[in-house]
């Protein structure tokens, strides 16, 4: 089965500044996918390309099979974005808004889907309200219903939840994970790690315009030493002589492999005669992953 | 149908219509006062002192002048002001994203140029005839300068529109070019009127050729013959028609 994105050596380059360095990458279809990565290091180029607001200078992408300069028609089709700036069109009412959306895909009776997305993000009591004056969290849900007003295979959401609250968040998440279910492909990039992990079966990590890391999210997890007991002592230098890394506010981090290395590495402590005035055990997440993986590419 | 002219076509057309037509006043009413502006005091200055044509009244002449000044005007400001909006509020995406091939973006854009222009003319001759009996010898000649006249505008609104980065940038585009264009090219005036030198001067401007045939449409005479000015305008018309295509093609400063 054709992947629902397929990149082979995309190199994205403005003037003598490359954004995207060589680029290969394959989401197959129905995946939830995260595109992780710091400021600059090419995510949104990634997307412009996929969306056809860039063109490529080497290489080729494909959605759908379809790629994006020659068959831009069917990629396009294929593909809804929902951009990370929180832009709209003061002119119109959030129905006409979806409606001309929706006319753009050559799409004129579409007024069932409509309603759907209305009713499923929450908007349908301001359907007829003018953009201008909805809130920014509801401008976010006008955008991710225009991503959508065409019903795309392939869904791409640049950081969609950056500055909404936790409500919308949550109601979002729910939308998209119920459109994955339904064999929808998402490519999420967010700088709230948290949210990948919870949601992405598989993660890609660009730097400089690179892929520096590419597995599953449960893999990615488990490549690093990532389980700590962090201890507050009256003698911290003592955590230090155990293998401990000094971290803000007077915490020690003691690495450990299994939960049952707690208790020996509690008795050794006591038998150092420190005294333990706090405690918390550390679980594996995506951020140190990722701190790790910028570090050290 | 062709797929250039499908759907996607049609609903940024619609779009675009109804993006101006929702602040009718600005963008109707206010050009429509503008020229009844010009047309009293000018008219009231002059019209007891000039007579055009032969025995035409200077207000009558007047009239088709400023209607065909307002339908250039207003068509340039329809696609250069919705783009530059556009592009510095973000939007522009909403029209990048979806299928649309560069002949659908440039048509639907155009077109919807060619609507305001002959909407805010048509209004310039209804307020003028409250006025002044205004003839309309060959109304078919009328309509083909204001359709070529609109569209060649409107292309040209659609290159400053994509061209410009800052509203500042159009401004200059539209008042050190558009604006001295459209009004030194016989609006008030008969170029006969005019010494030899800036008889030769305003050939060189195409917005003349526009003009001078619209009005040709009124009074069936002219300045110049009316095929001449009607191949002139088609001409003008084609090269900015051709290289709006040839740059929206390109994705210049749209697509990356």
């Amino acid at each position: 089965m054709t992947a629902a994105i397929a990149l082979q050596g995309a190199v994205k380059r403005y003037g003598g500044f490359t954004a995207l360095a060589g680029v290969d990458l394959t989401i197959e279809r129905g995946e939830f996918f995260g595109l992780l990565g710091p400021n600059g290091a090419g995510k949104t180029t990634l997307i412009s390309l996929l969306a056809g607001l860039a063109r490529p200078s080497e290489g080729s992408v494909r959605v759908m099979g379809y790629d994006v300069v020659r068959d831009y028609r069917q990629a396009r089709r294929a593909i809804g974005v929902v951009p990370q700036e929180l832009v709209f069109d003061p002119f119109f009412t959030v129905r006409e808004i979806l409606r001309i959306q929706s006319g753009y895909f050559g799409l004129t009776r579409n007024e069932d889907w409509i309603e759907e997305l209305l009713q499923g993000l929450g908007l349908a009591d301001k359907a007829e309200a003018n953009m201008r004056t909805l809130s920014g969290g509801m401008k976010r849900r006008v955008l991710v219903a225009q991503a959508l007003v065409h019903r795309p295979p392939v869904i791409v959401l640049d950081e969609p939840t950056a500055g909404v609250d936790v409500e919308l968040r949550h109601g979002l998440w729910q939308f998209i994970q119920k459109l994955n279910d339904q064999g929808h492909t998402i490519l999420l990039t967010t700088h709230y790690l948290e949210e990948a992990e919870s949601l992405c079966h598989r993660i890609a990590m660009l730097k400089a315009g690179r892929i520096v890391a590419l597995d599953t999210t449960e893999r990615l997890l488990a490549r690093f030493q990532a389980h700590e007991l962090e201890v507050r002592l009256d003698r911290p230098e003592v955590a230090l002589a155990l293998g401990g890394e000094a971290g803000e506010d007077g915490w020690v981090r003691i690495p450990f492999e299994h939960y049952a290395d707690i208790e020996t590495l509690l008795r050794r402590l006591r038998e150092a005669g420190a005294e333990v005035r706090e405690l918390r055990v550390g679980e594996p997440d995506l951020e140190r992953v990722f701190v790790e993986v910028m570090r050290s590419a | 149908m062709p797929e250039c002219f499908g759907a996607g076509f049609r609903t940024l057309f619609y779009k675009e219509v109804m993006r101006f037509w929702k602040v009718a006043f600005q963008t109707v009413a206010a050009p429509i006062l503008n020229a009844l502006l010009f047309l009293l005091i000018f008219s009231n200055v002059l019209d007891r002192h000039v007579t055009t044509y032969g025995e035409v009244p200077y207000t009558a002449f007047l009239i088709p002048g400023l209607a065909i000044m307002s339908v250039l005007q207003n068509a340039f400001a329809n696609s250069s002001s919705s783009l530059i909006q556009s592009k510095v509020t973000g939007n522009i995406v909403f029209v990048l994203l979806p299928p649309l091939s560069h002949q659908e973006f440039f048509w639907g854009y155009a077109l919807a140029c060619v609507v305001r222009g002959l909407a805010v003319g048509l209004g310039v001759i209804l307020t003028g005839l409250v006025f002044v009996d205004l003839p309309l010898a060959a109304p078919l000649w009328a309509l083909a300068f204001a359709v070529t006249g609109s569209l060649l505008m409107g292309a040209l609104g659609i290159v400053a529109g994509i061209w410009a980065d800052k509203f500042d940038q159009l401004a200059a585009f539209q008042n050190f070019l558009v604006m001295p264009l459209t009004m030194l090219s016989g609006v008030f005036y008969s170029i006969a009127a005019l010494p030899p030198f800036w008889q030769k001067v305003s050939h060189l401007n195409p917005f003349f050729f526009v003009i001078d045939g619209f009005r040709y449409g009124f009074f069936g005479q002219a300045d110049t013959n009316p095929w001449v000015s009607l191949g002139v305008s088609l001409a003008a018309t084609a090269v900015v028609v051709a290289l709006t295509l040839a740059l929206l093609a390109r994705g210049y400063k749209l697509r990356q």
